[in-house]
């Protein structure tokens, strides 16, 4: 999934700071199960909201809905209705809804309420870690189904580096080093004989690095 | 294995002499003379010369313009690249620079993480890794040709090398790892300092069954130690160093006024030793920020004169 | 034991102080609550196991929040003891009580009846 963490309500507060009518908008999806942007969430950033804006001694409303996605047309389109009434809506999604109700909402600024992290999973409640770059192309087949691209500090197809030390990255003690966990892993399928495969030079144009990018596919296109 | 470059150091490895290199770091300014002055120091006694690319991820004048530098006092350069800061077009790009001033040597790594460096924010490019370095160095100079596939004009002629650790986790793929550095086209390898030598001994030996040590020429990396804070820097908190407590306890037990000095005759000692291991071909001594002392390492380890072979040009 | 306890403590009585949740502590200020304090069985005693050590938590996140909108964090509170200790529970809310006479009203009643 798509993991977000919180931003500082002050950054918050300086967005929507003259606003007098403001929506916080939830999503159902990822940020709901990384507890930064669903439905519990927009309860307590609006609530916290309130009790600044009552303490500044100003009047604002302020509304709160969560809708099941904030990344597809039809559940965009259930605040038709509503969305004019406010001066702000700050959606609680990942920077992909908030994005795509900019796109569909032209006449009211959308302000973002969390960061958007990375792809990946609970490790334990509270606990979220990055599994995936999205790189467009991927070589898990070939490196035991752990990804270097993300799990590596270096990014490194050949590796470890130097500079992997019991197991651990340079950069961080607390972090396991990539290679390593191939290696493991290529040990226990009895398959460390691949390791000696050179992993070619990587095509990243299917990356970030090629510019902004797009799944067409014809087929299942209505 | 047979001559392919005009590389002074490829020649001399070649004649079964054992080689011998060294290294300056370039400056955090733009004073040639920070260059030249510690190449002066040294050109006598070694074969060739490191320049490092922004080593620990510091910013420093330019590797391949210090390479400059040292070709025109008529030294011989290892050009240092990383593969951090350049992508694949700047890395060509700076091959062909350095090829266009006749630097015949290089060396291909991944580089120190930014993180340790002055620039902790920047990205990382790594868009290749040192092996796909290597392999982009004999692209261009075996095949002439470009990445993109097209031909190069007067293509680089460097003599490649890459770096090993033998001390780096996880053991038992040190030396595959280094299969997969000679099977990528390195030449000669230059080796992490050496303080644990029992240890290096046993990466030799699986190095040299499986054959190795006939495919790649290895340069036995030293560093003498400065003092015993430097010793147990090095254990501690260089990622990947192995220096055995009998080394710390000797420099510990040595007067701190003196420990210079012992710091240098573990370095000479360890050459020593190291010279009867199969498959060293040569040393590289990093004396970091103290090259004055690598002549007297070099005439103490028995090392000097250096043999008449020059580049060609 | 029939002890008297200060007679503007407003009891809301939870299955475990697990219950509660960050947003019902808001709400309390939001309303016009001067204090909230939640009073849970001895840490290591709970019957669900950790009810009451997530009441602290979420004790803690209204704290922060309260700081952050100037109604001010000491006017939320963790106590814990012992479900038959009758004599402290009296002792926690004359405590509370008196901490709150002293903090004076909740900011944010005193504007919204300046502003009625």
């Amino acid at each position: 999934m798509i993991v977000a963490d919180k931003k500082p309500v002050e950054e918050i507060i300086d967005y929507v700071t003259d606003c007098k009518n403001i929506l916080v908008l939830g999503c159902n999806e990822c940020v709901t199960v990384c507890e930064a942007g669903g439905k519990k969430e927009v309860e307590v950033l609006a609530s916290t909201l309130r009790m600044c804006f009552l303490n500044q001694g100003t009047e604002v409303s302020i509304d709160e809905i969560t809708l099941e996605r904030q990344c597809d047309h039809e559940y965009l389109e259930e605040i038709r209705d509503v969305a004019d009434r406010y001066d702000a809506i700050i959606s609680l999604a990942c920077g992909v809804g908030v994005q795509f109700m900019a796109e569909k909402y032209h006449s009211v600024p959308i302000y973002p309420g969390v960061n958007t992290c990375f792809l990946g999973a609970t490790e334990k409640r509270g606990l979220w870690t990055e599994r995936c770059q999205a790189c467009g192309n991927c070589m898990l087949a070939i490196t035991g189904g752990i990804c270097p691209v993300s799990r590596c500090a270096k990014r490194i197809l050949n590796g470890p580096c130097g500079g992997s030390s019991n197991g651990k990255c340079e950069i961080n003690k607390d972090l396991d080093c990539a290679w390593q966990l191939i290696i493991d892993r290529l040990k226990a399928l009895d398959r460390l004989e691949d390791y000696e495969k050179i992993c070619s030079i990587k095509d990243w144009s299917t990356d970030r690095a090629g510019g902004p990018r797009k799944v067409v596919r014809e087929d299942v296109q209505s | 294995m047979s001559v392919k470059t005009p590389s002074k150091l490829e020649k001399i490895l070649s004649s079964g002499n054992l080689a011998v290199t060294s290294e300056c770091g370039p400056p955090r300014g733009s004073d040639p003379k920070a260059v030249t002055k510690k190449a002066e120091m040294i050109k006598d006694y070694v074969d060739a010369v490191n320049i490092t690319d922004n080593q620990t991820s510091v910013t420093r004048m330019s590797s391949l313009a210090a390479c400059i530098h040292l070709k025109l006092m008529g030294v011989e350069p290892i050009l240092q690249m990383v593969t951090r800061d350049r992508n694949r077009i700047a890395i060509q790009s700076d091959i062909l620079g350095a090829a266009s001033f006749d630097i015949f040597n290089m060396l291909c790594l991944s580089g120190d993480h930014q993180s340790f460096g002055d620039c902790p924010q920047g990205q990382n490019v790594h868009d290749l890794d040192s092996m796909q370095l290597l392999q982009t160095v004999h692209l261009m100079r075996d095949e002439g040709k470009f990445l993109g596939g097209a031909d190069i004009k007067r293509p680089p002629q460097m003599f490649v090398g890459a770096a090993a650790n033998p001390f780096a986790d996880p053991f038992e793929i040190r030396v595959p790892r280094l299969a997969k550095k000679i099977a990528s086209g390195a030449e000669f390898i230059q080796t992490q300092c050496i303080y644990n030598v029992d240890k290096f001994e046993e990466w030799m030996k699986q190095v040299c069954d499986r054959g190795l040590h006939e495919k790649v020429y290895i340069l036995a990396g030293v560093t003498p130690l400065k003092s015993v804070g430097m010793a147990k820097f090095m254990k501690n908190r260089v990622p990947g160093m192995d220096v055995p407590d009998d080394i710390v306890k000797r420099m510990a037990d040595t007067p701190k006024e003196k420990q210079p000095e012992e710091g240098i005759n573990i370095c000479v000692e360890t050459i020593e030793r190291l010279k009867s291991v199969e498959g060293v071909k040569g040393f590289h001594i990093m004396a970091i920020e103290w090259e004055e002392k690598v002549p007297g390492i070099v005439e103490r380890a028995g090392l000097y004169p250096r043999p008449e072979i020059g580049a060609e040009n | 034991m029939r002890l008297q306890y200060p007679a503007n403590v407003k009891i809301i009585r939870l299955p475990c102080t697990g219950k509660i949740d960050l947003i019902h502590i808001l709400r309390a200020f939001e309303k016009g609550a001067d204090g909230v304090y939640v009073v849970g069985c001895l840490e290591g005693g709970c019957h669900y196991i950790g009810g009451n050590l997530r009441a602290r938590k979420r004790v803690e996140q209204a704290r922060k929040i309260l700081d952050l909108t100037g109604i001010g964090g000491e006017r939320v509170q963790m106590y814990n003891l012992s479900a038959s200790d009758g004599p402290l529970f009296v002792q926690y809310a004359i405590e509370m009580n008196e901490k709150i006479l002293e903090l004076g009203p909740n900011p944010i009643k005193l504007k919204k009846d300046a502003a009625a």
